[in-house]
């Protein structure tokens, strides 16, 4: 724990513990510090701590059972309070409304009566106190000392820059949807910040430019995620014990805090991930009244945060599948239940296709609509993208540009791959090394914009210039023969039977001759695919293959990383299998030739629909390109829940203010251990009922509680975590924590319907035990933060 | 006493004749000139040359598959009396006379045609008519992918046998479960069923898919056991216990098995030692073993190793150092410390040699009794040939800049002083006092001054590093990962004082005698991990082809030429086949959801146990084909039509249960149904018209004219060859 708020955590632990000891009394010392409130019944107090007051849908058997008093009040009441005591110390005034005077008042409280209007009044006003509390926490420890440390931290080099480039309005490239940068963009531009700062490396000094809105921002989004998980577990239990106990462990977990501080995409993504599960989680509880004001309310909102979710990072998807999962068991009862007709399925189906799919889907493309808006320069993502894209671009020689039509002998030519992310056949003095072909000049595809990306097309058999004047124009035909000759070191497209360097069954691809003198292994044949008229190529718009003469092979580009000694650019083959492919084909992109005349290429620019699909294709290629390498450390997810291994944020040296991404251990330990627990106690319930056994009503409650509040969420971290498991990129420990999320809340469950399953088998005289349980619970929490 | 003398011996024998009439013609089909063509046909190269392996004893490891399925077809080549002599290395190669192709090529035909009668027992014991059952049979007769797979010496039709066989013992064993539970018949067919499940996964990791579909399937099952109130606890207990006993419990000791023989078998070292690490190299015989045998175990103070990368990637090698030093200023500008070199070489080379020793002392040999050196010693090591120590220092090293250089000092006298000290991390220690073992042990070795690891960065130095792999000192320790670990392969004591001694002891070979051996569960653990972590060069191949080309045979793969004349062999499907059981796949999906609808409203169309029938039946063909055939998508390797043949096999299971729904409760009227019987019969006339008309390119005993061939290529992407000159 090198972060910097554990300074001031730890203080706050040294205030809360001199509390603690009191907690760890005998039963009589407990029993002093519980909570009544003067003239009113215990029983509404009890409700009001469980939560449950104003909650139909609590089962009746268990309200009965609290009625006939056979569970003393005590035990709904008694994780709250204990959760409650150790905050005492840090926020008097609300929570000193809440703890009335003691003992004196206990006779009174057996009585049944009905609550007046000042307990109700008094209920709420905790409740909010409460959330209060808890957003407050949550804050103070995600901003405190935000600005440390003063330089570019980790990922923000990525993200900050990013934003940075929204701001500048240039056009980039990144393998994730565009809000969470644009958000980061934004909230960089409100605050002040001039996009001009570079974000060059980790540890670069801010200086006078203001970071601040941005952290800030992310640490905004990072600190909602408190009282969001505080009001899931509140919903999905009814417990208020259950909510705070999870609200304690997000805000004393060193890796959400962390990970909440700096510019970042996952406090945005989190944000939304949660924000959805709220809203589902709200909608639900909605299903008595359909389609009333706040039922349409939450389930639009879901929709909207699904958007958001997904518009920030791919692993949004999850979400998704959480959510449709919902979705689809609740249409299926819904369509299970005969009073309603067929017709009203249909329309809670529809509402749920619109708010659900088309919703989140509208506002999806419009963040790229946005995203394409905004970034209307050209910059360092134009290579990625196909070369009709690049004319959208201002800046790129694309744009506005206007280039001869129709192939010619003597142009000068870019030639580009028509898969995605392949980029320019290129070709640079630089020599395929020893034992790896020929020793002869390298051919290479390169996503940059370069003079070394230029050739000229020449006839096969003569050297002469065809730009001479005195020459007639010779277009180039469909099955010509040609030669194409690198502008920079006039060396010609060559291919020959050896092995390419990394595809063992293709053939290498060299420059060959001298001044463009080579041998009959440097003729090709251009052939256009599909072609619909004509005889001629044109540019951007004639697919093209070129055929190896000699051996037969397809000129093609096998999207492999070369070593180092090929600049880690792309390797280019000839391919023997005749298959078409995408590698395989190219289109000519910069056409120079001057005694041909020009045409404006503005009839290419794409639709937004081609945009929108050409961009995700090149996302997909970018997430699959990034594979680790042999021979170096990566994180595996098993390393994930067990907090193995974390991340170094900030510090290269010794001497440097040190920033490391790691859980809070007790946190992590006691979320694997309550999984384990969960998984056990569930299986034993769920046989218990399929055995027909008979449950007492106050069990049968808390099991509804455990395995449907508590599935949702073990299934919300089983779709954030095992996934990571099939992927076959390279993956990092920030990727584990949504999953946290979610089995924190499950910790938060589970352990309370634990505690009260086990105060109730334990009947009235050993409750003491049960709250000393709990007390103990509570210090543990406590001191996990030092 | 002799009570059973009262009755008369009785043996009643009730034959289907069907089922026999069916095997008859299975067998007519797959073993018909069985041993034509005697040449190498396509995949037979590859399986091949493991036969070799098995009937020379030799090691080999396959990433491809547990060994089950090489060692049924090793079997054969066994009961043929094949020596293993020839060479596989090309499609189309003549056999020579000492291979027995018939009885390499006998266990894949009778596993392939007794699937068809085994067709007929799933279909009834599902619960559905002897005409639908007899028409799945015959529809698995006329196959002409299944024939082609069967009749080569290759493991698809194994594996449909096994999976076909799970699926078969465990409707037996339902069947039974209603009747009489625990009587012999039940435990036979549940203990088959584990057993065919386990044999499934041995020939082929695949397997897996139909055995959690059944594993699935018995689940279920289960968990209506568990909800059945009329069962005591005990009971269910019992039921439970049994069927976790032969479902989980027998098949992973099976497969256990498969590698306990396999490992028997195969006890001499070849061609794939280098990729197992040295403990594993030295329980084989020969190879490493020679050479390790009779080393001392301990690692003492004077002791000379040799060390190798425990990670081994991109090669297996040893520590090495030579006489040329690092260039003082290399390509990029970057400087060096100019000291001698410390690389990674994938050569048995006598500069692999390095001693172990004190750095409290100076003697370079073993004292009398020998110092063992253990975990956590501070211990220097002396490169054999030179003399010079292994350091590392705050210098960048040559290709991995952000971690040290590793060098052996050479003193320039320039004020950077030798850092040579290493502390001695045993990562497989047993205590913290636990003594360095010759090849058991793995090591790490970690520098006392910066803290950093010994590690193999696996990049290739340049041209003055003579293309040896780099070594450097890596700063980030606290990731563990197999490249820093490094293990002891030969050692001996050193003796002599001199270094001209030493040098000759060096060269000399090691010998001395100690035995030592690896148990058979580390050996299953090692040989496991490396199968499933060997990298398939994910190379393309002419006749590869993606999962969507297969459904609509949208591929083909030319198996086998003869080399005269047009006869060939080439992998096509059954095209009536084919496009009607996807249709009945689709079929069924939508009838499924459209009952399950109707059925939530409380709509019952049909009866509750012809339902039941239909869910189970859709379960086990279309979840059989469902499991076979969506994870390949997620497959990165290289997929051959071939890989879809058992999912296909499913699909054909689902075709009559479906045809006999539609005529069973869709066609209301009594014309409807003759009418669709008419259909029926059409339509299976048809398919064996196809059958017949590609005959010829399923046994490849006929040479087509170019004419007839062209014919034949009803799809563009059918790759059928034709010769141009005849």
């Amino acid at each position: 724990m090198l972060c910097a708020t554990s300074r001031l955590l730890a203080a706050r632990t040294a205030t809360a513990l001199p509390a603690q000891p009191r907690g760890r009394g005998p039963g009589a010392r407990c029993r002093r510090r519980e909570l009544h409130f003067p003239g009113h019944p215990e029983l509404d107090l009890d409700d009001f701590l469980t939560g449950r007051l104003a909650r139909p849908s609590v089962p009746v058997g268990r309200r009965a059972i609290l009625r006939r008093g056979r569970m003393p009040p005590a035990v709904g009441g008694g994780p709250a309070r204990s959760e409650l005591r150790p905050r005492r110390g840090r926020c008097g005034p609300q929570t000193a409304r809440v703890v009335g005077p003691d003992e004196t008042a206990k006779p009174a409280a057996r009585s049944r009566k009905r609550p007046g209007w000042g307990s109700r009044h008094f209920e709420a006003a905790g409740r909010w106190a409460l959330l209060a509390l808890v957003t407050l926490l949550s804050f103070a420890t995600r901003f405190h000392r935000l600005d440390e440390p003063p330089h570019v931290c980790w990922d923000e080099t990525h993200f900050g820059k990013m934003g940075s480039y929204y701001i500048n309005r240039t056009f980039f490239f990144d393998v994730h949807p565009p809000l969470g940068k644009m958000l980061i963009g934004l909230a960089g531009y409100l605050s002040g910040y001039d996009g001009t700062f570079l974000f060059q490396k980790p540890g670069d000094k801010y200086e006078h430019h203001n970071y601040m809105g941005m952290r800030g921002f992310c640490a905004f989004l990072g600190s909602l995620l408190v009282p969001f998980a505080y009001l899931i577990v509140l919903e999905l239990s009814n417990s208020l014990p259950a909510a705070l106990l999870t609200a304690a462990l997000l805000t004393f977990d060193t890796g959400c805090l962390t990970l909440s501080q700096y510019i970042l995409l996952d406090p945005i993504l989190m944000f939304f991930i949660m924000a959805a599960m709220l809203s589902m989680v709200k909608h639900n509880s909605c299903a008595n009244r359909p389609f009333s004001a706040p039922w349409w309310f939450w389930l639009s909102l879901t929709g909207i945060n699904l958007a958001g979710a997904l518009g920030v990072k791919f692993v949004g998807l999850f979400i998704i599948l959480q959510v449709g999962w919902n979705t689809i068991s609740d249409l299926w009862h819904l369509f299970g239940d005969l009073s309603l007709s067929v017709v009203t399925v249909g329309k809670h189906l529809t509402a749920r296709i619109l708010c659900l799919i088309v919703l989140p889907l509208t506002l999806y493309t419009a963040t790229y609509a946005v995203h394409f808006m905004v970034l209307n320069k050209s910059g360092p993502g134009d290579g990625f993208f196909s070369s009709a894209f690049q004319a959208r671009l201002s800046g790129n020689n694309l744009h506005n540009a206007s280039i001869p039509e129709h192939l010619a002998y003597g142009s000068v030519i870019t030639v580009k791959n028509l898969r995605m992310a392949i980029g320019y056949l290129h070709s640079h003095r630089h020599l395929y090394p020893e034992g790896i072909g020929a020793r002869q000049q390298q051919v290479t595809t390169y996503l940059h914009k370069d003079y070394n990306n230029l050739w000229i097309i020449k006839k096969h058999n003569t050297n002469a210039d065809p730009l001479d004047p005195s020459l007639p124009v010779e277009f180039v035909r469909h099955g010509d023969i040609i030669r194409l000759e690198h502008k920079e070191t006039s060396r010609n497209l060559h291919s020959h039977y050896h092995e390419a360097p990394l595809t063992r069954k293709h053939y290498q691809v060299t420059g060959y001759g001298i001044n463009g003198t080579g041998d009959s292994n440097d003729f090709w044949r251009i052939e256009v695919v599909n072609r619909k008229f004509g005889n001629r190529i044109k540019v951007l718009r004639s697919r093209i293959r070129l055929i190896h003469l000699v051996t037969g092979c397809v000129l093609g580009s096998s999207g492999k990383v070369l070593p180092k000694w090929g600049w880690e650019q792309l390797e280019v083959t000839c391919t023997p299998y005749l298959k078409e492919t995408l590698n395989s084909i190219w289109n000519v992109e910069d056409h120079i030739n001057p005694k041909l005349p020009n045409i404006s290429l503005d009839v290419l620019q794409p639709s937004f629909p081609e945009v929108l699909l050409e961009s995700h294709m090149v996302m997909i290629r970018g997430n699959n390109g990034l594979k680790p390498k042999d021979n170096e450390f990566t994180s595996k997810p098993w390393h994930w829940p067990v907090n193995y291994q974390g991340l170094r944020f900030s510090g290269i040296n010794d001497t440097d203010f040190r920033v490391y991404l790691l859980g809070n251990p007790v946190v992590w330990w006691l979320n694997l251990l309550s999984i384990a627990l969960y998984l056990l106690l569930g299986s034993i319930i769920a046989v218990a009922v399929q055995r027909g056994a008979h449950l007492p009503a106050e069990v049968e409650g808390l099991s509804q509680v455990l395995l449907r509040g508590g599935g949702q969420l073990l299934l919300g971290w089983i779709l954030h975590y095992f996934p990571f498991f099939l992927m076959g990129r390279i993956l990092y420990f920030h990727h584990y924590f949504p999953a946290m999320l979610f089995s924190s809340m499950l910790t938060g469950i589970l352990w309370d319907t634990l505690l009260r399953l086990w105060a109730w088998s334990l009947a009235s005289s050993s409750l003491a035990r049960g709250l000393y349980v709990v007390g103990n619970l509570s210090l543990l929490l406590g001191t996990a933060y030092r | 006493m002799l009570g059973f003398l009262k009755h008369p011996v009785v043996v009643t024998a009730d034959i289907n004749l069907n089922v026999v009439a069916l095997t008859a013609m299975g067998l007519l089909s797959r073993l018909w000139q069985l041993s034509y063509p005697r040449a190498v046909v396509f995949d037979e190269v590859y399986y091949g040359q493991y036969i070799s392996f098995y009937m020379k004893r030799i090691f080999f490891l396959d990433g491809s598959g547990p060994p089950f399925g090489h060692m049924l077809l090793a079997l054969g080549g066994y009961l043929g009396g094949f020596d293993g002599n020839f060479l596989w290395n090309r499609i189309g190669a003549e056999y020579s006379s000492n291979v027995p192709v018939w009885s390499l090529r006998l266990l894949p035909a009778l596993t392939g045609a007794l699937s068809v009668p085994m067709a007929y027992q799933i279909l009834s014991e599902l619960g559905f008519s002897h005409c639908a059952a007899m028409g799945a049979a015959l529809l698995m007769l006329i196959e002409n992918a299944l024939i082609t797979q069967s009749r080569l010496m290759l493991l698809e039709s194994v594996l449909i046998f096994f999976n076909l066989l799970a699926v078969l013992s465990y409707l037996k064993f339902s069947n039974s479960q209603k009747q009489r539970p625990f009587s012999p018949s039940w435990w036979f067919w549940l203990t088959l069923t584990g057993v065919a499940c386990s044999c499934a996964v041995g020939v082929k990791y695949v397997g897996v898919f139909t055995y959690l579909l059944v594993l699935a399937v018995a689940g279920v099952h289960a968990w209506h056991l568990i909800g059945d109130r009329s069962l005591s606890n005990v009971s269910v207990l019992c039921h439970l216990l049994a069927r976790a006993a032969a479902l989980l419990v027998v098949p992973a000791a099976m497969y256990l098995l498969f590698f306990y023989v396999h490992l028997s078998l195969v006890y001499r070292s070849g061609p794939h030692d280098q990729i197992m690490s040295s403990a594993f190299q030295a329980s084989l015989e020969g190879g490493l073993a020679r050479i390790t045998q009779g080393q001392p175990l301990e690692v003492a103070y004077g002791s000379q190793v040799t060390l190798k990368n425990v990670f081994g990637k991109p090669v297996p090698c040893w520590l090495h150092s030579h006489q040329s030093t690092y260039p003082m200023i290399y390509e990029n500008g970057r400087g060096s410390s100019h000291q001698q070199q410390v690389t990674c070489y994938p050569f048995k080379d006598v500069n692999n040699w390095w001693i172990v020793k004190d750095p409290g002392r100076h003697q370079l040999v073993v004292s009398n009794p020998p110092r063992p050196v253990r975990h956590g010693d501070v211990v220097q090591l002396v490169h054999g040939m030179t003399t010079r120590f292994l350091n590392t220092h705050d210098v960048a090293a040559p290709l991995s800049p952000h971690s040290q250089e590793v060098s052996c000092y050479v003193d320039y006298n320039v004020s950077m002083p030798s850092q040579n000290l290493w502390r001695l991390d045993i990562v497989n220690r047993d205590s913290d006092a636990g003594v360095w073992k010759t090849i058991l042990s793995e090591v790490r070795l970690v520098h006392v001054n910066t803290s950093a690891v010994l590690k193999l960065s696996g990049a290739h130095l340049p041209d003055w590093g003579f293309r040896q792999l780099e070594v450097v000192g890596e700063k980030l320790s606290r990731g563990y990962h197999e490249s820093t670990v490094w293990n002891v392969e030969e050692h001996r004591y050193g003796k002599s004082q001199e270094q001209e001694e030493r040098e000759v002891e060096l060269h000399s070979p090691t010998q001395m005698d100690v035995h030592r051996n690896l148990s058979f569960l580390a050996r299953f653990l090692e040989l496991q991990w490396r199968m499933l972590t060997a990298k398939s060069d994910g190379s393309e191949h002419k006749y590869s082809s993606s999962p969507l080309d297969w459904v609509t045979l949208d591929t083909s793969i030319a198996y086998w030429l003869h080399p005269r004349t047009s006869a060939q062999i080439h992998l096509l499907g059954n095209v009536v086949i084919w496009a009607s059981a996807s249709l009945a796949t689709a079929v069924y999906t939508l009838l499924f959801f459209w009952y399950l609808l109707r059925r939530r409203r409380k709509i019952c169309d049909l009866p509750e146990d012809s339902w039941l029938r239909w869910v189970l039946a859709g379960a086990l063909c279309a979840g059989g084909w469902a499991v076979n055939y969506v994870p390949f998508f997620l497959m990165e390797k290289t997929l051959f039509l071939y890989h879809y043949l058992p999912a296909l096999t499913f699909q054909i299971l689902l075709l009559p249960v479906v045809l006999q729904h539609i005529s069973d409760h869709l066609c209301r009227t009594q014309l409807l149904r003759s009418l669709f019987s008419a259909l029926l019969v059409a339509w299976y006339s048809c398919a064996c018209h196809v059958f017949n008309t590609l005959r010829p390119l399923t046994y490849g005993d006929k040479s087509l004219s170019p004419s007839e061939l062209k014919a034949l290529r009803w799809k563009d992407s059918w790759d059928i060859l034709i010769r141009k000159y005849q």
